[in-house]
Parts: C-alpha cells; sequence; structure tokens
C-alpha cells in the first residue's frame, strides 16, 4: 500500500512566479526509506513543507496515509513526524523538557513510545537536563529526531538530517534510520550527499525543482550508458585539464584520488589514452575501469 | 617554499575546556591544505585564531608573516574569507558586492573597475552584473563568493566549508576555482565534510578533541592508515574521539 502520493505537485514562490517545484508526481511505499536526492534549490524543502501541511500547494494533489494535504490536513499532522533542515526545537527548555513536550502536544506520554526512541534516547540522555541551545550539532539532531519521533508517527519527514555533519557522525545517523524502518515507519529523507542515496530503498534525484529519475539505487547505477574509467596521474589539475581536452573524451571529472571519465570510442585503448598523458608530460599514470556510483549517474544527468 | 603559516602549540581554551589544544603545523605558500575533524573537534576555533578574530590562550602562529597576538589588523589585510554561511550581500547586485568588498579591502575605484570587468568575465557573468545577488543560483554565488574572498590578492583564502550543499557538478567547477588560485601562488586553507575534495588537497590535518592527530598527504594518510579512502582513515580517526560532539 501506498503511504504517500504525489500529483503533479507544484510550487511557486514570489512575485516573479519563481518555479519552486514543477509538476513533481511520485509514490512511497508503506515502511520505505525514500530518498530526495539533489543540491539546494532542488525543491526538497518545498516538497517536505507540502506535504507535512506547513505550505500549500499552487497546483496538484498530494495524500500522505490516504489523508490529502489541503483538506485533511488536522488529520495528517497527527500521524507525522517532521525533523526540518533548521533546528527548530525549544532552545530554552532542557532535552527533557523538549521531549515531554512534544509528547504532550501529541497526547501521548514519554513512557508510552519509549521503545521507538530509546535506542538514540541513551546517547543523550546523561545531558537530559541541559538546555537545547547548549547542545553540540551532533547532539541537537539526536534530540530533534526523538522529539519527531514521540508519537510513533506513520511517516517521518528528515529534511537534509546530515548537512555540515561530519562522516562518522553521518553513517552513526543512517544506522539509526535503518532500526528504524525494521519499525514499519515509512521514511522520506532529503539529502545532499550522493553516497547516502545508495542506503535508501528508491531514491528521487532532483535539480531544480524537477525530478530526473526515480529508483531504486542500484537500478540507477545498473542503467548508466557508459563505460567508465578511474584515472590516476602525478598531478590532477593537470589530468583534469589534459583529459577534458582529449577528443575522444565524453565525460571527465574529478572524483577523489581518480577522475572518472567515459569516452565516445568504446574501442578505446589504456594504452592509448596513457600515451596521450604521457604526451602532455603527465606519469605515474594509472587506468582502470571503475564502478558506477550514484553521484557518477547525477552527473550524468545534470550534463544531459 | 616560502611558508605563510606557522603554528607552535597554538592553544585557545574556554574556561576548563580545551577547544584547541597544542596543534603545530606550516602552510606552504601555492599550497592546498585541506583542515578536517569532525563536528567539535576544535577547526573553527583554531580558524578564528589563524584570521586574527580571536586571540589565541596560548603558543605561537605567523599567518602571512604576522603575529596572531599583535598584528590582527594585518592579518587580516592579508587573507581572504569565505563560507557557506557569510558571503555576500544578497540585496546588492553583482556590481554593488565586488565595489563594496573592493573599498572594504582599500582597493583604488580604478582597481575595483579593472577587478569588476575581469571577473564578470571570467565568471560569464555579463547578464547578471546589475542583477541582485538574491536571485543567482547557489552554485554562481558560491563561486562568485570565492572571487570576491580573492579580490584584494590575498596571500592566503580561508575557506570554511564552501561546498556544503551545492550540486556535484559546480562542486567540481568550485574546486577548478581552487586549483587556479593556487596555481597563481594562492595559499588555500580550506574545511570540508566531503571526503572526495580531501583529496584534492595537497595535504591535511585532521583533528580530534582539539589536537592535529593526523597530517600529511592523502597518499601517505592512505598507507599510514593502512585504508583506502580518505573516508576510511577519517573514520579510523575520529571514531576515537572522547568529546561527546
Amino acid at each position: 500500500m501506498q503511504s504517500v502520493v504525489l500529483n503533479n505537485i507544484k510550487k511557486v514562490y514570489g512575485k516573479d512566479q519563481k518555479i519552486a517545484v514543477d509538476n513533481v508526481s511520485f509514490d512511497v511505499n508503506q515502511g520505505e526509506l525514500f530518498g530526495l536526492i539533489g543540491p539546494d534549490g532542488a525543491g526538497k524543502t518545498s516538497i517536505f513543507r507540502m506535504l507535512t501541511t506547513v505550505l500549500l500547494p499552487d497546483g496538484g494533489s498530494a495524500t500522505v496515509e490516504g489523508f490529502d494535504i489541503v483538506k485533511d490536513y488536522k488529520k495528517i499532522r497527527n500521524i507525522v513526524g517532521y525533523m526540518p533542515g533548521k533546528f527548530s526545537l525549544y532552545q530554552d527548555l532542557t532535552v527533557a523538557e523538549n521531549l515531554h513536550f512534544f509528547a504532550t502536544v501529541f497526547e501521548t506520554t514519554v513512557e508510552e513510545n519509549y521503545d521507538l526512541i530509546k535506542d538514540i534516547y541513551i546517547q543523550i540522555e546523561k545531558f537530559k537536563n541541559r538546555r537545547a541551545g547548549k547542545l553540540s550539532g551532533g547532539m541537537k539532531q539526536k534530540l530533534a529526531l526523538c522529539c519527531a519521533l514521540i508519537h510513533k508517527p506513520a511517516v517521518l519527514f528528515l529534511d537534509e538530517p546530515t548537512t555540515g555533519v561530519d562522516p562518522v557522525s553521518r553513517r552513526e545517523f543512517w544506522e539509526m534510520l535503518k532500526r528504524l524502518q525494521e519499525q514499519k515507519i515509512t521514511i522520506i529523507v532529503s539529502t545532499p550527499y550522493m553516497d547516502e542515496a545508495k542506503l535508501c530503498d528508491r531514491i528521487a534525484l532532483m535539480q531544480e525543482g524537477k525530478i530526473l529519475s526515480i529508483e531504486t539505487p542500484e537500478n540507477i547505477v545498473e542503467s548508466y550508458p557508459d563505460k567508465l574509467y578511474a584515472i590516476k596521474a602525478n598531478n590532477m589539475h593537470a589530468l583534469l585539464k589534459n583529459m577534458a581536452a582529449y577528443e575522444k573524451t565524453l565525460n571527465s571529472y574529478a572524483f577523489g584520488e581518480y577522475a572518472h571519465a567515459s569516452f565516445t570510442d568504446v574501442a578505446l585503448t589504456e594504452n592509448e589514452l596513457t600515451e596521450y598523458l604521457k604526451g602532455h608530460g603527465l606519469s605515474d599514470i594509472e587506468i582502470k575501469k571503475t564502478e558506477v556510483t550514484i553521484e557518477d549517474c547525477f552527473i550524468k544527468l545534470l550534463k544531459s | 617554499m616560502e611558508t605563510v603559516i606557522r603554528t607552535e602549540k597554538l592553544t585557545k581554551r574556554f574556561g576548563d575546556f580545551i577547544a584547541t589544544n597544542e596543534i603545530t603545523f606550516e602552510v606552504k605558500k601555492g599550497e592546498i591544505f585541506g583542515f578536517l575533524g569532525a563536528n567539535g573537534a576544535g577547526k573553527t576555533t583554531a580558524m578564528r585564531m589563524l584570521c586574527g578574530l580571536s586571540i589565541p590562550s596560548s603558543g605561537d602562529a605567523q599567518v602571512a608573516g604576522f603575529d596572531v597576538y599583535k598584528q590582527t589588523e594585518e592579518i587580516k589585510k592579508n587573507i581572504g574569507y569565505m563560507s557557506q554561511k557569510f558571503s555576500l550581500y544578497e540585496d546588492l547586485t553583482i556590481l554593488e558586492n565586488i565595489k563594496f568588498f573592493g573599498g572594504i579591502y582599500g582597493l583604488t575605484d580604478k582597481q575595483i573597475k579593472t577587478k569588476s570587468d575581469s571577473l564578470v568575465e571570467k565568471l560569464g557573468l555579463h547578464n547578471e552584473a546589475k542583477k541582485l545577488v538574491s536571485g543567482l543560483p547557489l552554485g554562481w554565488k558560491q563561486k562568485l563568493s570565492f572571487s570576491v574572498a580573492v579580490l584584494h590578492d590575498p596571500k592566503i583564502v580561508f575557506l570554511d566549508e564552501p561546498t556544503g550543499g551545492v550540486d556535484p557538478l559546480t562542486r567540481r567547477q568550485f574546486w577548478e576555482l581552487i586549483y587556479d588560485a593556487a596555481d597563481t601562488g594562492v595559499t588555500i586553507f580550506v574545511t570540508t565534510h566531503y571526503m572526495d575534495e580531501a583529496e584534492y588537497c595537497n595535504r591535511i590535518s585532521i583533528m580530534v578533541d582539539g589536537r592535529i592527530d593526523a597530517l600529511d598527504s592523502p597518499v601517505n594518510l592512505k598507507k599510514q592508515f593502512n585504508a583506502n579512502s580518505m573516508d576510511e582513515v577519517f573514520y579510523q580517526l575520529a571514531r576515537g574521539a572522547k568529546r561527546a560532539e
């Protein structure tokens, strides 16, 4: 069964009618971990705000657990948890007071659903008497997740929960999400980090209000049309310049310690490319076929 | 090679808390230096001292040849700074922003004019030059704010998470600007949470609990930690952090 359904949802802002969300449609299944992947300005936050009924759409329709986001907004507010991108808890209440407050607002108690947040809450419990405004970034994030969960929502909306968060804390956060998913909660999460996309059941790649692709991460990667190579040399900047200038290059860009590249000529040999790069003063050249990542797919979509 | 940043046991305490704990390192002219660490490891505090915005509790440091205790105003004139949070004035046009920052850095009207023209040319912003910055796509804003940060030809530019939230193509274009600037001898001091970007740096330091626990080129760090990627190196170091981040 479908938990969230969007049908040509549209949002425009301001006098100049700037389109933030451009006729977006997708479905999310119950218990699915669904990712909205895209840079700032893709329209992710506007979609979250419409689905959580804090922003009215300018066109189209959508439902959450069968309820209409315009007509049934009161019902939706009772059954969703929303963690906005900006920290939105009460800074001058303590950790424990914030949690208690949100439980009470939803007419439940912390004890009632403690099992759901236990794993996360024990990590911040020793700071329970500290004001939320005095917490570090990582702890704020964990408290916000607890508060979004305390009424056992059917659908959890997480807007860029890991932006600006270091790689270790990001990894821990995703492990928490995976455990929550086992509780049959539908989770819609947005992120600008492409490496997090592969942890979702399905992802929508977004750019400037439009959906470029909706698929499982595996299928997105499998449908990549070109043979992809990883190339290394003694100087990355010179390598990138020479790869971009090479007549047989289809796409080339930096990718960590390697450059990733695909070629117009499928018969291109590694020797031929090595000779070309050597001829341009590069040394220590290494060329190998490489696995495609979501980031490669996104770059391909942006360039096409 | 000329040394443009030199620190010796640089320390900042806030009461009992040691935010930055005796960090010692050097950065050479034209180097791209990655300054990494988990949230709360002490990066921001260290950067504030190096930018002349915060007086150290102990230790020494010179930035662009100036002392971080006594010559903070000279430091500010010789560095550029850009972060994702603050960069340009949204309600000024592109040209107004350039003029404003040029004026702050003490450029003459003539210099500002020359700089504006070449910048607009280089970034291909002819049609947007007289439009408000608020209407620009984020990627363009980031490129423009980098260019504005190096408008006064500083010796060093500090970049605090310059590519957060930017799409993968723009992120790479941004790094091309960084490479180009480094080629002309500008020293780049950059923080990032993208571990692939750590690979683009000549050398990297990784802070844990206020200390610098590792400092070397990406290749050597991977050897040292027997890791396949910088992500793994970072993970090995940062997961041992004691500070409740």
